[in-house]
C-alpha cells in the first residue's frame, strides 16, 4: 500500500494512488465510477419520489397548475436552462483536458462552470424573491390575489421544495467540482492515467443538469 | 469522493510484512484511536455490532415496557401518550437503528471480504463514514425521543404526522441522516461484489450470503433515497405546514402512505434478505452437504429483491384503492412467497441426508424455518384482500410481521453471531448454554406472538392502549412469552460476554466449515490473508464430491 510513487529525488510522479486493496488502478478507477454510477441512481430516485408528488397534484389541479406555471418568469427560466446546459459542456471539456493532462484548462474549464453556476443561482434569487413578494408562496404562506384557484398554493409548494432541492445539488456539485479545481491547480496532476476524480465531479454536475432538463418543462411550460 | 487515495492503517507497510508476525485485527493497535480512526473493515463491523446490539437493548426494554402496560385491561404503568410513544420509539429503534443494519452492517461489513477473498470492501473510508452517519443519526434521533418522543407510531402517517404536538422533526431528520449510512453501505457493497472479487470467484462461485448482501444493497441503493425524501417533505411539513400531504391544503395523505410503503415495504426485505443469506451458509455448514440448489438460492434473493418493490400496495388494502389494484398488489405479493418458497424448499434439500451437527446455530435455523414458513403464510393469507380487510390494523398484522420479519432475522442474527463468534474473536462459547438460550428464545417467541396471531383474529387493533377483559388471558399469555424471550437474551449476552474473555481458543476452523470465510485465520490478520493471494478452485460449501455422493453409503 501508500505505493505513491515517490523516486528518488522526491518529486511525485503524476499517478494516482493504487490503494492496497485493489487488485490494479483499472479496477480501483472502475469501482470509483460504478459507485458514483449508483449514487446518481440515489440521486435520480430522490427527486423521482419529487415527480410523484408533482404528477399526483397537477393530476387533481390542471387548471391551477396551468395557471401558477404562467405566473412564472419563463425568460428567467429559459435563461437559466441555456446557462446551466453550457455549463454541463465546460464540466465535459474538463474531463477532456484532464485526460489530456491540460490542468490549467482543467482549472478554467471548471472556473467557468462555477462561474455559470453562480450566474444560475443569482437569476434563481431573483426568481425567488419576486415570488416572495407578491406571495406566491408554498402552502399557508401563499397570499398572491392573482391566481385564486384551488390547488394554487400547492403548486408553489412542489416549486419550492423541487427547486430548493435542485439549488442544493447545485451549491454541492459546485463544492465536488472546486475540489478538483484547486487540485488542477495545486497540484496539476491530472493527466491520461489520472483524471478520475474529474470525471465523477463532472458526472455529478451533469445529473444536477439533467434533474433541471426536467423541472424546467415541468414547472414553466405546463 | 476520491477512491483512488490508499487508505491509511496503522503497522501495514509493506516492508512490516515481511518478516513479523501477522497480528490479527483484534490487537493490530490497541489505542483507542487506531478503533475510533480504523478502515479496518473487521473493526468496522464490531464496532457496529456494538451499536447495533445496544439500541436492540434499548428497543427491547421498549417493547417489554408495553408487554406490561398491556398485562391489564386499563391502565397499568404509564399513561396514554407515554404508551403511544413507547410503542413508537420501540417501532422506530427496531427497525432504523437494530434491524436494518443488523446483519449486512455487522456481518456483511465483516465477512463480504473474506468471502470475496478481498482485503477490504471497496471504499474502506465511506465504510467507516457510514458507521459515524448512522451514530450522529441516532443520537439525533434518540435526542428527540428523550426531548418529547413522538406518538404517531413509527409509519408516520401524514396528515397526523404533521399536526401533532409532539416531538417528530429531530426524529424524523434523524431518520434521514441514517438513510445515507444505508445508502452507503449499500452502494459499498455492490462495488466490492462487481469489482473485488478474487481470482476464481466467479459470479455463481460467490457464497449465497454475497448474493443475498448483493440483493440487499441493491434494495437499499434504490428505495432508501425515496423514504429520504419523504422524511424531509414530512419534517419541513410539520416544521412550517407547507402543506403537501394535508388534506385542508388540497394535500392527498394516501399520496404519503404510496411514498412511504414504496420504502417501507422493500425495507422488509432489506432486514430479512441478509436473514436468508447467513441461513444458507449455516444450512450448508451444519448439514456438512454441498450447497442444494444454488442458482436457485441466488436468483431469488434477486428475485424477492425485485418483486418486493411492487408489493407495496399491500399495506392499503383500506385507504381506497381500487380492487383491481388491491388485487394486483396481492397476486404480487404472493410471488414474494413464491421465491422464499423456492428458498425454503432449497434450504431442506440440503439438510436432506446430511449429516447434521446439532450445534446452537443449526437450532436457530429451525426456528427460523418454523418463522419463516408460518410468517409466510400468514402473509400470503394477508395479501389476500378480502382477508386483509378483517385482519387490517389488528393485532394479526403485529403477529404476522413479527414473525417473519423479526422472527426469521432475529433467528439468523443470533445464529450468524454464534457461526461467526469463532471467526471474529478466536474463542468458543458454551455450546450447552447457547442450545438452552436457543430453545428459550425460540419458546418464547412463539409463546409471545401466537396469542397475538389470536388476539387479532378475534378482533384485538394494534395500537390500543385499552381493551376489552375478554382480551386479558391472551395478553398475559404474551407477556409472559416476552418474558421468557428476555430471559434468553440475558443468558445469551452472560455466556457470549463470558466467552469473549475466558472462552476456549477456537482455532482455524471450529466447525470445519467449507465456507470461502474460514479460509484464513480465526480472527482474520489485518489485511485478511497472510502471503500472496489465495485462490478459489472449489465452489464454496464443497464437502464431497457429488459424483462419488451418487454412489451408496460415500458419504
Amino acid at each position: 500500500m501508500q505505493s505513491s510513487a515517490s523516486t528518488a529525488d522526491g518529486t511525485v510522479a503524476p499517478v494516482p494512488r493504487l490503494a492496497m486493496h485493489f487488485a490494479s488502478l483499472e479496477v480501483q478507477n472502475h469501482a470509483a465510477r460504478l459507485g458514483m454510477w449508483l449514487f446518481l441512481a440515489t440521486e435520480i430516485l430522490l427527486f423521482a419520489g419529487l415527480f410523484i408528488c408533482y404528477g399526483c397534484y397537477r393530476f387533481l389541479f390542471p387548471e391551477a397548475w396551468a395557471a401558477s406555471s404562467r405566473s412564472l418568469d419563463l425568460t428567467m427560466g429559459t435563461v437559466n436552462t441555456i446557462v446551466l446546459i453550457t455549463s454541463s459542456l465546460t464540466a465535459a471539456l474538463a474531463v477532456h483536458y484532464a485526460k489530456e493532462g491540460k490542468n490549467r484548462m482543467v482549472a478554467i474549464q471548471i472556473f467557468l462552470t462555477l462561474l455559470m453556476a453562480v450566474g444560475f443561482l443569482v437569476i434563481k434569487y431573483f426568481e425567488y424573491s419576486h415570488k416572495f413578494h407578491i406571495g406566491t408562496l408554498p402552502g399557508r404562506y401563499y397570499f398572491y390575489e392573482g391566481i385564486q384557484l384551488p390547488g394554487a398554493p400547492m403548486y408553489f409548494t412542489v416549486y419550492f421544495c423541487a427547486t430548493a432541492l435542485h439549488g442544493l445539488h447545485v451549491i454541492i456539485g459546485m463544492v465536488v467540482l472546486t475540489f478538483s479545481m484547486v487540485r488542477a491547480l495545486r497540484r496539476a496532476d491530472f493527466g491520461p492515467n489520472n483524471y478520475t476524480m474529474v470525471e465523477l465531479g463532472s458526472m455529478y454536475w451533469h445529473l444536477v443538469d439533467l434533474v433541471w432538463i426536467f423541472l424546467f418543462p415541468m414547472l414553466y411550460l405546463v | 469522493m476520491t477512491p483512488s487515495s490508499s487508505i491509511a492503517s496503522p503497522g501495514a507497510a509493506p516492508a512490516h510484512d515481511e518478516h513479523h508476525d501477522h497480528p490479527n485485527y483484534l490487537v493490530d493497535g490497541t489505542t483507542i484511536k487506531s478503533w475510533l480512526l480504523t478502515v479496518d473493515h473487521k473493526r468496522i463491523g464490531l464496532m457496529f455490532l456494538f451499536w447495533v446490539l445496544l439500541f436492540f437493548l434499548v428497543g427491547g426494554i421498549f417493547a417489554m415496557l408495553i408487554r406490561l402496560e398491556l398485562l391489564t385491561p386499563g391502565p397499568t404503568i404509564m399513561d396514554a401518550m407515554t404508551y403511544n410513544r413507547t410503542f413508537t420509539l420501540h417501532g422506530l429503534v427496531m427497525i432504523f437503528l437494530f434491524m436494518i443494519p443488523a446483519i449486512p452492517a455487522v456481518f456483511g461489513n465483516f465477512m463480504l471480504p473474506l468471502m470475496l477473498g478481498a482485503k477490504d470492501v471497496a471504499f474502506p473510508r465511506l465504510n467507516l463514514l457510514s458507521l459515524y452517519i448512522y451514530l450522529g443519526g441516532a443520537m439525533l434521533a434518540l435526542w428527540g425521543m428523550l426531548n418529547g418522543g413522538l406518538d404517531t407510531g413509527w409509519t408516520f402517517y401524514a396528515p397526523y404526522s404533521t399536526h401533532t404536538t409532539t416531538t417528530v422533526a429531530p426524529v424524523l431528520f434523524g431518520a434521514f441522516i441514517i438513510g445515507f449510512s444505508s445508502i452507503v453501505t449499500g452502494i459499498n457493497f455492490i462495488v466490492t461484489v462487481h469489482t473485488m472479487r478474487a481470482p476464481g470467484i466467479t459470479w455463481f462461485k460467490m457464497p449465497l450470503f454475497v448474493w443475498a448482501i448483493y440483493a440487499t444493497s441493491c434494495i437499499q441503493v434504490l428505495a432508501t433515497p425515496v423514504i429520504g425524501l419523504l422524511l424531509v417533505l414530512v419534517t419541513v411539513e410539520n416544521l412550517f405546514g407547507f402543506g403537501m400531504f394535508d388534506p385542508a391544503r388540497g394535500g392527498d395523505p394516501v399520496l404519503f402512505q404510496h411514498l412511504f410503503w414504496f420504502y417501507s415495504h422493500p425495507a422488509v426485505y432489506i432486514m430479512v434478505l441478509p436473514a436468508f443469506g447467513v441461513m444458507s451458509e449455516i444450512v450448508a455448514s451444519f448439514s456438512r452437504k454441498n450447497i442444494f440448489g444454488y442458482r436457485a438460492v441466488a436468483y431469488s434473493s434477486l428475485g424477492i429483491a425485485f418483486v418486493g418493490f411492487f408489493a407495496w400496495g399491500h399495506h392499503m388494502f383500506v385507504s381506497g384503492q381500487s380492487t383491481f389494484v388491491g388485487g394486483l398488489f396481492g397476486v404480487l405479493t404472493m410471488l414474494v412467497g413464491v421465491f422464499t418458497a423456492i428458498k425454503v424448499f432449497n434450504w431442506v434439500g440440503t439438510v436432506y441426508k446430511g449429516a447434521v451437527d446439532f450445534k446452537t446455530p443449526f437450532a436457530y435455523f429451525c426456528g427460523f424455518l418454523f418463522f419463516t414458513v408460518f410468517g409466510g403464510m400468514t402473509g400470503i393469507a394477508l395479501g389476500t384482500v378480502s382477508l386483509d380487510v378483517p385482519w387490517h390494523d389488528t393485532y394479526f398484522v403485529v403477529a404476522h410481521f413479527h414473525f417473519i420479519m423479526v422472527g426469521a432475522t432475529i433467528m439468523a442474527f443470533l445464529a450468524a453471531l454464534h457461526y461467526w463468534f469463532p471467526k471474529m474473536f478466536g474463542r468458543t462459547y458454551h455450546e450447552g448454554w447457547g442450545l438452552v438460550s436457543a430453545a428459550l428464545i425460540i419458546l418464547g417467541f412463539n409463546a409471545t406472538f401466537i396469542p397475538q396471531f389470536l388476539l387479532g383474529n378475534n378482533g384485538m387493533p394494534r395500537r390500543y392502549y385499552e381493551y376489552p377483559e375478554r382480551f386479558q388471558a391472551l395478553n398475559v399469555a404474551s407477556t409472559a412469552g416476552a418474558s421468557l424471550l428476555a430471559f434468553g437474551f440475558v443468558i445469551i449476552a452472560c455466556y457470549l460476554t463470558y466467552a469473549l474473555f475466558y472462552g476456549r481458543a477456537a482455532g482455524k476452523n471450529p466447525w470445519r466449515s467449507k465456507g470461502y470465510e474460514w479460509l484464513t485465520e480465526s480472527p482474520p490478520p489485518t489485511h485478511n490473508f497472510v502471503g500472496p493471494q489465495p485462490t478459489y478452485p472449489e465452489e464454496p460449501h464443497f464437502y464431497v464430491d457429488p459424483k462419488k455422493a451418487e454412489v451408496p453409503d460415500a458419504v
